[in-house]
């Protein structure tokens, strides 16, 4: 370059300057994965010695994707998933992955995470807001075609006016599809659900998908510490042989399912085989029960159970009813707060037990619709108790003001 | 979060209706291992296998249910599995062995004497009159959509012999069933009968079912024209499509 000639700065947008694509490592860079060794997941989930760290809810989820034996991730990118499939690539780049690529849009992707699950391999998938919407077709599918996966949802906006902020008003939509649905709420807990989740999911009795929600940009794009066991120990892989159907078996359902819809004939018998199956799946929900006990340490977690208010959330809501609940010990005011990790299954008997005794039932949530307020009024009984709020929707953020005015019943704070 | 109290559903013989719950939905909860289930209640694996034993022994037409994870001989833990299914066998007086070779539908036509498909499980069980039955080596989800069915519909008295975590919707199930535990079940029948339990079709031996065991029993060749096995006896009214194999796409 001659002198007094600038260089060009590429820039983004918003003027950050681009830096140049980390290249590609060479195979010094892959002998971490070469380095990793199985352990039971027992150890892995709750005993072995962990040190603390602070990372973003992407990186969480990359730490988890890490440790989880993953044989193959496929996506299509979205904000806000798309950096945490940005690390999952650089994952594959040092060989701790099989295989990894990005699909031509969210329905292809999640069919071919379908097919990659019916030949018994270990896989993970990744996206948000209108993406979700995009595949939820096939994502309602793959509980029917009992298709261990994990599918980690960074929840945004979907409604018009289209924006990318947060807001969780599609993990409504995915209540009903059949797949276990876990509800993170700060960067620790996506890194362990992520992590349990494949092997919740691969349990012979279970053998069904599993989504790990979060909320978008609160926690995937910001800081928090999370206590991460060492990086060379890794999960047991996938072990398609003892599942709940056979796998990589086209002549049979449920793969053959796609082949030529053997049970969907016009008669009682297939309507009766048909409601068996679909009962079948919720029944396996249920039966992820004892590992979500096992591993997450209960469906739920219970703050001040005593308390005559309580708080019920989910998300990154819970955070923000916690510092609510710190602020009204202040003012001298007990509240109780219960978190639900499990969305699905949905922790009745628990929430029954944890809010008997309340005279009061706040539900904070960040959608205009309210699904967690309709869940829990339609789980526990004098629900006139249940004030549905409150919400915040669209990217606003919750203010523990807000939370406080509702526990009050005035508008002081 | 510990259970706390025991569920009220039972999971009893049917017929209980159009569309019987799951019984996992119900809150019935599997067992773990040295534990069974006997209608939808946890008892010790001995008890399970007992009133196993004495429901093959004293109901009508009991049938053992081989599927593909027992039939087929692709590993060593299906092969080491072969004999004491046979040991079982024995023990159990006029029993009827129908294989569930696999889960490919064969909706409309079915040879009853010869298969159980899991997309009409009860066509099996009401043809053959069985009041109790045995599934093993069947894939769990198709055990468990199987096991409603006939629930649902007929009186039968299911019992389930599962390699993994066992089944909520069987009368009784033991979990993590390996062929020591298929011994302990032959001699577990051994034992009931030594205590009094006297089989309903005592002096009987295994009773062959569909048209190829007894065609293999009477030295018939299966391979020979259709019209020589009806003259041989050997085909049963039910056989003819099944041998020449089926339209899947027949409405």
């Amino acid at each position: 370059m001659s002198e007094g000639v600038e260089e060009e700065v590429k820039t983004n947008p918003q003027g950050d300057v681009i830096t140049a694509a980390p290249k590609a490592p060479k195979e010094e860079a892959k002998k971490g994965a070469a380095a990793q060794r199985v352990v039971d997941p027992d150890y892995l989930f709750l005993q072995a010695p962990r040190e603390k760290t602070f990372i973003t809810g992407s990186e969480a989820a990359k730490e988890a994707i890490r440790r989880a034996n993953v044989d193959v991730a496929i996506s299509y990118p979205i904000t806000p998933q798309s950096e945490t499939m940005q690390q999952v690539g650089y994952l594959y780049a040092e060989g701790y992955l099989k295989d990894y690529y990005r699909g031509e849009e969210e329905y292809g992707v999640m069919s071919a995470i379908a097919g990659a699950s019916r030949s018994g391999v270990r896989c993970l998938s990744a996206t948000a807001g209108p993406g979700l919407m995009r595949g939820l077709e096939v994502i309602s599918s793959w509980p029917g075609g009992r298709l261990p996966c994990v599918l980690l949802i960074m929840c945004r906006v979907i409604n018009a006016p289209l924006a990318i902020q947060p807001d969780n008003v599609e993990l409504s939509y995915m209540l009903n599809t059949g797949c276990l649905l876990f509800h993170a709420e700060n960067q620790q807990d996506f890194y362990d659900y992520a992590l349990q989740a494949f092997m919740i999911g691969e349990k012979p009795e279970v053998t069904l998908p599993v989504a790990v929600a979060v909320d978008g940009f609160f926690v995937t794009h910001a800081r928090g510490w999370v206590s991460l066991p060492a990086a060379d120990i890794k999960l047991p892989p996938r072990d398609c042989y003892h599942e709940a159907v056979p796998m990589m078996d086209n002549e049979n359902p449920p793969i053959r399912i796609s082949r030529d819809a053997p049970i969907q004939k016009s008669n009682f018998i297939s309507y009766q085989m048909h409601a068996s199956w679909q009962q079948e799946i919720w029944a396996a929900q249920d039966r992820s029960r004892k590992w979500i006990d096992r591993w997450f340490g209960g469906l739920i977690e219970v703050v001040n159970p005593k308390a005559k208010i309580m708080i019920v959330a989910s998300g990154s809501a819970v955070s923000q009813s916690r510092e609510a609940v710190r602020q009204a010990a202040e003012q001298g005011v007990e509240v109780g707060l219960v978190k639900i990790k499990s969305l699905r299954p949905f922790p009745t008997r628990e929430l029954i037990e944890a809010t008997d005794h309340a005279e009061k039932i706040l539900v904070p949530e960040f959608n205009y619709v309210g699904w967690l307020a309709k869940e829990v009024k339609s789980t526990i009984g004098r629900n006139e108790r249940v004030i549905s709020g409150p919400r915040v929707f669209g990217g606003m953020s919750m203010p523990t003001e807000l939370i406080l005015e509702y526990i009050f019943g005035s508008k002081q704070y | 979060m510990k259970q706390t109290k025991e569920p009220a559903y039972r999971v009893l013989t049917g017929p209980e209706g159009l569309l019987p719950p799951a019984a996992a939905i119900m809150g019935i909860r599997l067992p773990e291992e040295g534990e069974g289930l006997v209608e939808g209640r946890i008892v010790e694996e001995e008890k399970a296998m007992e009133a196993a034993a004495i429901a093959m022994l004293t109901r009508k037409n009991p049938t053992l249910f081989p599927g593909p994870l027992m039939i087929w001989g692709w590993n060593e833990h299906t092969r080491e599995k072969a004999k004491p299914f046979f040991d079982v066998a024995h023990e159990i007086p006029g029993v009827r062995i129908i294989p569930m070779p696999d889960y490919r539908p064969i909706y409309p036509k079915i040879d009853p004497e010869a298969v159980i498909n899991p997309c009409h499980p009860n066509l099996t069980i009401w043809h053959n009159k069985i009041e109790a039955c045995v599934f093993i080596g069947v894939h769990c989800h198709f055990a468990n959509i199987t096991l409603k069915m006939i629930r649902a519909g007929t009186n039968c008295y299911t019992i389930a012999l599962c390699a993994e975590a066992g089944h909520e919707d069987a009368m009784a199930s033991v979990p993590h069933f390996n062929a020591e535990k298929l011994q302990k079940f032959a001699e577990t029948l051994r034992r009931v009968k030594k205590n009094g339990v006297k089989p309903l079709y005592e002096g009987k031996g295994i009773i062959p079912s569909g048209w190829a065991q007894i065609a293999g029993l009477t030295g018939a060749d299966i391979t020979k024209p259709e019209e020589e096995m009806v003259e041989a006896g050997v085909q049963s009214e039910f056989a003819h499509d099944l041998e020449r194999g089926l339209d899947e796409n027949e409405e």
